[in-house]
């Protein structure tokens, strides 16, 4: 994926953040993220977010599940391998609901929660650059993205008169990024040192 | 006054002129039906006439409880978000006294005066075996006794909620004495209530129509079936009222969660209904399976059938989205559709027993019900008048104004 540069700014108040976050989109800048210690409540239309289509994967992953229940169980029973258990008539459908909700739950959240991993480009070894590793802690990062027509110093300096705490600049990959950190990279927490 | 309620005169006509469907089906059932027959042979249109009054009493009366548990539900556990829309259950909740008299002078007159038995079977035992073993709880008098202490302090319990709550309003601001005595007062409904509609009331307004079968699931199934269809029932007057200008605080986001409470008992109504189907379908005892035998392959299998479409299919499917829970539209639909939904399903718990192979859902079915709906609305409409409708000093009302889901 590419490298980006990203001018970042730190807020301490939530108070603040909020008209920060629509004076910043409205001035024609592209917020790549921001991140905060707790979920914020309405953020996410603030930052004019899409609704996530995470519950219709998940609605398509539960009725996969109970397909796949009905058709393995009367399968299994009624045609590969013919059997009657306690006289009860073939296909017995009160008994096999029981695992066919076990078979939808286990679908959707499986499928859902490997979903959210992709959609969030989570997984196990994948690196993810982090803006400030006080963001899970009591600060409420922006991460402006520049493109070329971007001016940083105009863009800090904005970031500076809508109330940003810390304004600084970091060139990080975003989205899937295995392996090592480049050494061009300036990280935040080197900076820090 | 944005505040207050005043019926409006379209409120007041319509629901009169149901009360007046209700009271002129009554009164054709008093010709028609025969109630005060009796004899060696069963005339089915006096059962009916029994067993219709049964199934709307206790139906509507016990969604009023439903809708006090609600408020109960949320202030034992501190929930906030309800407090802009909760004098609506307490309204709903109001309809407990008119339908706690109705309910107990059906009962008292079919106990006593009818003389028909065959929806209480356990009225005259005679010789039967299984009869004359459950006598000790089936009889008229624990029946009697048992619903007066329970309907008592629901009552009691309800008025003493309601007078506490008026008075926060006319307290001081940040007075929180009214709050701690409001949660004593829920705990002790609680109790009453946990203990009474999964036990006494349930099984023996209920229950024990079917005096010989039994099934431990029978509070819970009752529990579920009238608190989704008083969830309903709190929908639909929250929306009513959001339609006449009040309510300013309240928005989507409370009625997102009204439609995850239908959406999510919907499911559990279905949870319970499959509990106790199941269990007798696989054991296959000849004594439970007579319970199902009647409702499945009887002259009622369409309303069986179309219980579990109308309370299981259509909920989940039409509240599973986001967006459906918060159009009013859809919602105010829903809340329709499941108080019907359920209103069958205690027809089919009540009527199968005592009408045996003689489904019937005609007019005195439904001119009843409009009666008893009727009833409820211009209770409610009356309660809600007698309050503003925002409890101004509840320490919550803060957290439901800026309530976000």
């Amino acid at each position: 994926m590419a490298i980006k540069k990203f001018v970042v700014g730190n807020f301490d108040d939530e108070n603040v953040l909020f008209p920060a976050v629509k004076r910043v989109r409205s001035a024609g800048y592209k917020i790549h993220d921001v991140y905060t210690p707790y979920p914020v409540h309405g953020l996410d239309g603030a930052l004019g977010l899409r609704q996530t289509s995470l519950h219709t994967a998940g609605f398509i992953y539960g009725i996969t599940g109970t397909t796949t229940a009905l058709t393995g169980i009367s399968w299994i029973f009624d045609v590969d391998w013919l059997m009657n258990i306690g006289g009860k008539p073939h296909i017995p459908l009160p008994a096999m609901i029981p695992i066919t909700f076990e078979l939808t739950v286990l679908f959707a959240a499986v499928g859902m929660v490997f979903t959210f991993c992709w959609l969030n480009k989570i997984a196990p070894g994948v690196k993810k650059h982090v803006f400030n590793p006080r963001s899970t802690d009591d600060i409420f990062t922006m991460v402006i993205e520049c493109t070329e027509h971007t001016n940083v110093e105009q863009a800090k300096a904005f970031l500076a008169s809508v109330g940003a705490q810390e304004i600084n600049e970091q060139v990080a990959e975003d989205g899937w990024w295995w392996g090592t950190y480049d050494k061009e990279q300036v990280l935040y927490k080197e900076e820090l040192a | 006054m944005k505040d207050q309620f005043t019926i409006p005169a379209r409120l007041k006509t319509w629901s009169l002129a149901l009360i007046a469907v209700g009271v002129l089906t009554l009164l054709l059932g008093v010709i028609f039906l025969h109630p005060f027959n009796g004899g060696d042979t069963q005339d089915y249109g006096t059962t009916r006439f029994w067993a219709v009054l049964i199934q709307n009493s206790t139906f509507f009366f016990l969604i009023s409880v439903a809708a006090f548990f609600f408020i109960v539900a949320h202030t034992l556990a501190m929930g906030g978000w309800q407090t802009a829309l909760r004098r609506v259950p307490e309204a709903v909740s109001g309809y407990m006294y008119i339908g706690g008299i109705v309910l107990f002078v059906v009962f008292l007159l079919y106990l006593y005066v009818a003389k028909d038995h065959y929806i209480y079977t356990w009225k005259t035992p005679g010789n039967d075996k299984e009869l004359l073993r459950k006598h000790g709880f089936q009889n008229p008098t624990f029946f009697i006794v048992s619903s007066i202490i329970f309907m008592g302090v629901w009552m009691l319990t309800r008025t003493l909620y309601r007078k506490n709550s008026i008075a926060e309003d006319n307290g001081a601001f940040g007075d929180r004495s009214y709050f701690k005595k409001s949660i004593t007062i829920c705990a002790v409904f609680a109790v009453f209530y946990a203990v009474g509609i999964s036990s006494a009331p349930s099984w023996l307004w209920l229950m024990s129509i079917d005096a010989k079968w039994s099934s431990t699931m029978y509070g819970w199934y009752t529990f579920a079936s009238t608190w989704v269809s008083a969830l309903s029932f709190i929908a639909l007057f929250v929306i009513y009222l959001k339609n006449q200008g009040k309510l300013e605080y309240v928005n989507e986001e409370h009625l997102h969660d009204l439609g995850k409470y239908m959406f999510a008992f919907s499911i559990f109504w279905t949870y319970l209904w499959f509990a106790q189907y199941m269990l007798t379908w696989y054991a296959n005892i000849p004594d439970e399976t007579t319970y199902f035998g009647i409702r499945l392959w009887g002259s009622f299998r369409p309303i069986f059938l179309l219980n579990l479409i109308i309370n299981f299919v259509c909920p989940i499917l039409i509240l599973m989205t986001r967006d459906n829970k918060r159009s009013w539209t859809v919602v105010t639909f829903m809340a329709v559709l499941i108080i019907f939904g359920h209103w069958l399903d205690f027809y089919q718990m009540v009527m199968p027993g005592p009408l045996k192979d003689h489904a019937q859902l005609g007019w005195f079915e439904f001119g009843i019900l409009a009666g008893f709906v009727g009833l409820v609305i211009f209770a409610t409409a009356k309660q809600l008048e007698k309050a503003p409708l925002t409890p101004k000093n509840s320490p919550f009302l803060k957290e439901s104004i800026i309530h976000h889901t």
